[in-house]
């Protein structure tokens, strides 16, 4: 039964933080480079136009869930399996947000980077 | 720049792991009281405005293997600085993340988008709005 907590907890906490990193990734695509922006005009109005982006406070919003989520499934679970396991679907979950929404051009050696990366984060913690 | 905004973020990033597990590793409330846990935000808020700043050139699935070399720099500073025992099993993980990054970074950073216009027209406002400064 604690496990099924557990994994619901890393369910939402995966499912959370790729919506709010796709949102963010969106909402950064939205303002453009800030680099650019940044030499163009100034701080502020970059942060302004930051701050003032919809997708931006959304992602944001969907990443306190994502933490309160963490620390919910940290009370349910072992550290060494939420921790874990959490970060290492979410770089999968991400890949797969970003290529639905986002319309990235996921390639092979991209899946490849997930998955690599994905194992690496989950056996660092094993 | 590429190589400018690529350390800042991987150092960040690897300073928030570690601000990260500080964090946790307390119960909650007293991680409140806890003064490192002040450091531990101040370094997450600087590796959210690089990463944020990284999102607004390359795509996700490019930056998001990207931050992780921080869990391997984390690694490496865990057995070099702090002389922990790093066991097979981890370098193996670091192995891992390693060839993902490899693989990540051999390709292209961004997806080349047709939306060009809307950046433009973005731009042309910044400008405006810079100018009646």
């Amino acid at each position: 039964m604690r496990s099924v907590y557990a994994w619901s907890a890393i369910a939402a906490i995966v499912l959370t933080s790729a919506i709010g990193d796709v949102l963010l990734a969106r909402a950064m695509k939205q303002v453009g480079d800030v680099g650019a922006l940044w030499r163009r005009t100034n701080l502020w109005i970059v942060v302004g136009r930051i701050l003032r982006n919809p997708y931006f406070l959304l992602g944001v919003m969907a990443m306190t869930v994502a933490f309160y989520s963490l620390l919910f499934g940290l009370s349910w679970g072992d550290v060494s399996l939420v921790a874990p396991a959490s970060a290492s679907l979410t770089f999968i979950a991400n890949a797969i947000g970003a290529k639905i929404f986002l319309h990235e051009r996921v390639d092979r050696r991209r899946w490849l980077a997930a998955l690599f990366v994905a194992a690496g984060v989950a056996l660092l913690a094993a | 720049m590429f190589a400018a905004a690529g350390d800042s973020l991987i150092s960040c990033g690897m300073k928030q792991t570690g601000a990260v597990s500080l964090a946790h590793l307390p119960s909650i409330i007293l991680a409140v009281l806890n003064p490192s846990v002040a450091l531990g935000v101040l370094f997450l808020l600087a590796f959210f405005a690089a990463y944020m700043m990284t999102l607004s050139w390359a795509d996700l699935t490019y930056v998001l293997p990207a931050t992780s070399v921080g869990y391997v720099l984390l690694a490496l500073v865990a057995k070099f600085l702090l002389h922990e025992h790093v066991s097979p099993t981890r370098w193996i993980g670091i192995l891992l993340i390693s060839t993902g990054v490899a693989f990540a970074t051999s390709g292209p950073a961004s997806t080349p988008v047709p939306p060009a216009r809307e950046t433009e027209k973005l731009d042309a406002e910044a400008v405006s709005v810079g100018g009646h400064r």
